[in-house]
Formats: C-alpha cells, sequence, structure tokens
C-alpha cells in the first residue's frame, strides 16, 4: 500500500468534485463551478482533468493520458505515472485497452465505445471569454440563451477570411441549449464528440466542470450558406498513409522540408503493426 | 446511541466509495440502465442501494430531507454518524430520501436558478420494485430510448419543460440503482 489516499484526492474533496460531475451530466454543456483543488502540478497542465481522473477512478480502471493525441509527451507521461503512483491503476497507450482516457486538445481516432470515459483537460470552459469578459455577464448570456454574440464572431471570420477561420475550439451547441467549448480540440474532431462513451471536461484554474453525457446531440455551429466543414490537411500521414486521421505538420529540416504524420501515435502505431483499429 | 448507527458503513472508504460513484455515474449519464450498489449496510427502512449513495455524496455541505417514510432515528443517527449532513426541510435539501409518495408534491424541492441551475436537489426514490420496462425515456445518454418503471409519468414531463432547471432522481431498489437527470423525455 503507497502513501497517498487512492488517487491522491481526499474523501471529501472527492465527493465535492462527484456531485459536481454528476450535475454536470444532468444539465449537458452547462459549466458547474467546483472547489478546485491545488494539484501537484501547475495550471495549463490539465489540473482541472486529473481532479475530474481522480474522482472517476476505481482500482480496477485502465487508464491511458494523451497530449495533442501523443501518448509518450512530457504531459501525458507526467500524469499516467501520477496516478500510477497515486492510485495503483493499470496503464495502457493503447485506446480499445482503456476505460478512463484523460485527454488534452484530441480525441482519439478510434470510435469510443460505452465502456470508456473520456476526461478532457480544459484551458478556458467559457466559450463567450474572448468575446465578453465578464464572468457576471456571460453566465447572464447562458442563462439567457443569448448566443448571439458568437454567431457574429463567426460571420465576422467570414467577412474577414471568406470562411469561418476557426480552426481550434470551435464552439457547439449541446442537445439544443447550452452553447460549449469542447476545449481546444481541433475543429477535425468536432464530429466525434457525438460518441458512445461518456465526457467529462475538467477546467482546474478555472474551477469547472461540464459533461457531454453518451449520445448527447452536439452540433457545431455554423450558417446554413457556411456550413461547418471539420477540414484536415489534403495529405495522407506519412508514416502509416491514413488517410482519414488528423495529421501533425512536422518541419525535417532547415531547408524547409516538412511531412505529415497521425497526431493520435496509438492510431499510427495500431496500423503500422497492422493491428485493427 | 448503539452499534448499529456505527456499523454499516464503507469497509473500504476510498475504494467502495470509487465504485459506488462509478455505478451512480453510470446511472446518471445511462437513464434507464440498472446499476448495482451493494457496499453499504444502512438501517431499516433505507436500501442498502440508497445508503450507498448517502456515504458516497453526502457530507457536512450537503443538507438532506428525510420524507415520512424514512425519518426515523436510527436511520437519522446512522447518517449523522458516518456523513454528517444535516437533516433539513424539503425547500433547503440538496438531497432527499423516501418513497415517492412521501416525496410529495416534489415542487418543494430547488431546482436551480437561471444563471446556477446546478443548485438543484438530487431526489433518492425508494421503489418497491425497478425494472427495465414501463415508462419510454429519451434524451441524454440514451442511444435510442430505454425504459424504467417510474412511479409516475406526470411530474417528470413537468420537471423536463423546466430544462435546464429541475430536479434530478435516483431511484433504489434493494441493492439496484437508476438514474432519471431533468435532461431526460420522458413518454407514458
Amino acid at each position: 500500500m503507497n502513501a497517498y489516499n487512492f488517487a491522491y484526492l481526499d474523501e471529501q474533496t472527492k465527493r465535492m468534485i462527484r456531485r459536481a460531475i454528476l450535475k454536470g451530466v444532468a444539465v449537458p454543456g452547462y459549466q458547474v463551478p467546483f472547489a478546485s483543488r491545488e494539484m501537484p502540478m501547475p495550471y495549463g497542465w490539465g489540473t482541472g482533468g486529473v481532479q475530474v481522473t481522480a474522482a472517476c477512478l476505481t482500482p480496477e480502471d485502465t487508464l491511458k493520458v494523451i497530449d495533442q493525441g501523443a501518448d509518450d509527451t512530457t504531459n501525458a507521461v507526467s500524469i499516467r505515472k501520477f496516478f500510477e503512483k497515486t492510485a495503483g491503476v493499470a496503464v495502457t497507450e493503447k485506446t480499445g485497452e482503456a476505460t478512463i482516457i484523460q485527454t488534452r486538445h484530441r480525441i482519439p481516432e478510434q470510435t469510443l465505445t460505452e465502456d470508456q470515459i473520456l476526461v478532457y483537460q480544459v484551458p478556458i470552459p467559457e466559450p463567450l471569454r474572448f468575446l465578453e469578459p465578464s464572468e457576471v455577464e456571460t453566465r447572464k448570456m447562458h442563462a439567457l440563451e443569448d448566443y448571439g454574440l458568437m454567431h457574429v464572431k463567426l460571420y465576422e471570420d467570414i467577412a474577414r477570411h471568406g470562411e469561418i477561420a476557426t480552426a481550434y475550439a470551435y464552439p457547439v451547441k449541446v442537445e439544443g441549449r447550452y452553447v460549449m467549448d469542447p476545449s481546444p480540440i481541433p475543429k477535425f474532431d468536432n464530429p466525434k464528440l457525438e460518441s458512445a462513451a461518456l465526457q467529462l471536461f475538467g477546467a482546474g484554474r478555472e474551477q469547472r466542470i461540464y459533461a457531454v453525457p453518451p449520445y448527447t446531440k452536439v452540433v457545431s455551429l455554423d450558417f446554413d450558406d457556411y456550413p461547418f466543414d471539420p477540414s484536415k490537411p489534403a495529405h495522407p500521414c506519412a508514416l502509416c498513409g491514413a488517410e482519414d486521421s488528423y495529421l501533425d505538420e512536422v518541419i525535417t529540416d532547415d531547408a524547409g522540408s516538412r511531412m505529415f504524420v497521425c497526431s493520435d501515435t496509438d492510431y499510427c502505431a495500431g496500423r503500422r503493426e497492422g493491428r485493427d483499429a | 446511541m448503539n452499534a448499529v448507527q456505527l456499523e454499516g458503513g464503507f469497509a473500504n472508504l476510498s475504494h467502495d466509495a470509487a465504485h459506488a460513484f462509478r455505478a451512480a455515474l453510470q446511472a446518471m449519464a445511462r437513464p434507464g440502465q440498472i446499476e448495482t450498489l451493494d457496499m453499504a449496510r444502512p438501517p431499516a427502512p433505507c436500501s442498502v442501494a440508497a445508503g450507498a449513495l448517502i456515504l458516497t455524496l453526502c457530507d457536512t455541505t450537503t443538507p438532506i430531507y428525510l420524507a415520512p417514510s424514512h425519518d426515523d432515528a436510527g436511520l437519522r443517527a446512522w447518517i449523522a454518524f458516518h456523513t454528517g449532513a444535516p437533516v433539513v426541510a424539503p425547500e433547503a435539501a440538496m438531497f432527499a430520501l423516501g418513497t415517492w409518495g412521501a416525496l410529495c408534491p416534489v415542487d418543494r424541492f430547488a431546482i436551480g436558478t437561471s444563471a446556477y441551475p446546478d443548485r438543484a436537489a438530487t431526489l433518492i426514490v425508494e421503489m418497491d420494485a425497478l425494472e427495465a420496462k414501463g415508462a419510454v425515456l429519451r434524451g441524454p445518454g440514451i442511444k435510442d430510448r430505454a425504459a424504467l418503471s417510474l412511479p409516475e409519468i406526470a411530474a417528470f414531463q413537468d420537471n423536463r419543460r423546466r430544462f435546464p432547471l429541475g430536479f434530478d432522481c435516483y431511484f433504489t431498489c434493494g441493492d439496484r440503482l437508476a438514474g432519471l437527470p431533468r435532461s431526460t423525455h420522458v413518454e407514458g
């Protein structure tokens, strides 16, 4: 037995987070305030996601952590080790083997199942924040379902760039009610927000938790004449040849050579190993 | 206070609470799906599943209302010892425990405010039977449709009409548990 309470947090804190998660599930897309704790990692490293994961973990869970789709980046490795040490849970890099997946800024390519929970790390949970800095005002706007400002923003994108230029953290409307920030996932991932898996969002610094239950209707905001387009680079992955995955652009030398590779490292490795995705 | 009130809590606090919460989370995220919660031993008339929910979610910061069906000295003492939750009137409660008949009229419970819809009560409704048949459920968490043996229909339709305001429900029977968030559309 180790020196930590299971999954690091004390039981009273977990109860508080668990109550917030349940209210989030009951009101899809609404940001539930919670008393976020200081975690042994800096803000921006997933303190909200870590608290949600800690509240949901059971000893039998298998945890996967990704950062921009990759299992082997510092952030992902650190959080995986954190829960190996404080909760003693099994960890994996394989999407299909995980029961809880904590993610920073991607949804795995492999379709998630009913037996999985996806936990997002969220920097700025309020989709209206860059349009209206006052929390008092944005709370009122959500209460009144007053989302005109967001449509003006998307319209100004079109007026200025000829298309909706928002490429990540693309706003969605959940179950026809709340406009929600899906965290800074690429808009390529937005269609995957309608999932068989439960999706939970944790913002540690901003002290908010929200949720998208399985099979909840999630619509990316758009206009009739400028429909939502989950674009991606017109290349196959240089490593596995996938044409249906989200790609990272990698600069390979000082002469400007570049390659496009899958952002989801497990998906790419699986295809190269001949694993069924 | 006798030994009954001191016993029946979680044997392994953090693990039992984690398992109980996962079941409660699945139940709320998938309305109509029946989960098993068997890790608590509350005194009668409280069911095993309701007892586990209370141990998992309630503490000194969560006022609870005990409906007449469950306003029992032994149960009060058990909740006080294991959670410290203050027992209050329905209007002030974050959680409420009782049979459907005893909890009615349910318009006494908090439904949140338009700015803070999360400030709403969670009702733990003790049932004589709990089965995945009866009223038809649609909405978030449900692929196509689900079914649940609800105690009535109209109250839950009224509750859905106020969305995003409204109370959320757990239904318990023995060690069985099902959830019904305010977001669910209920048809007879």
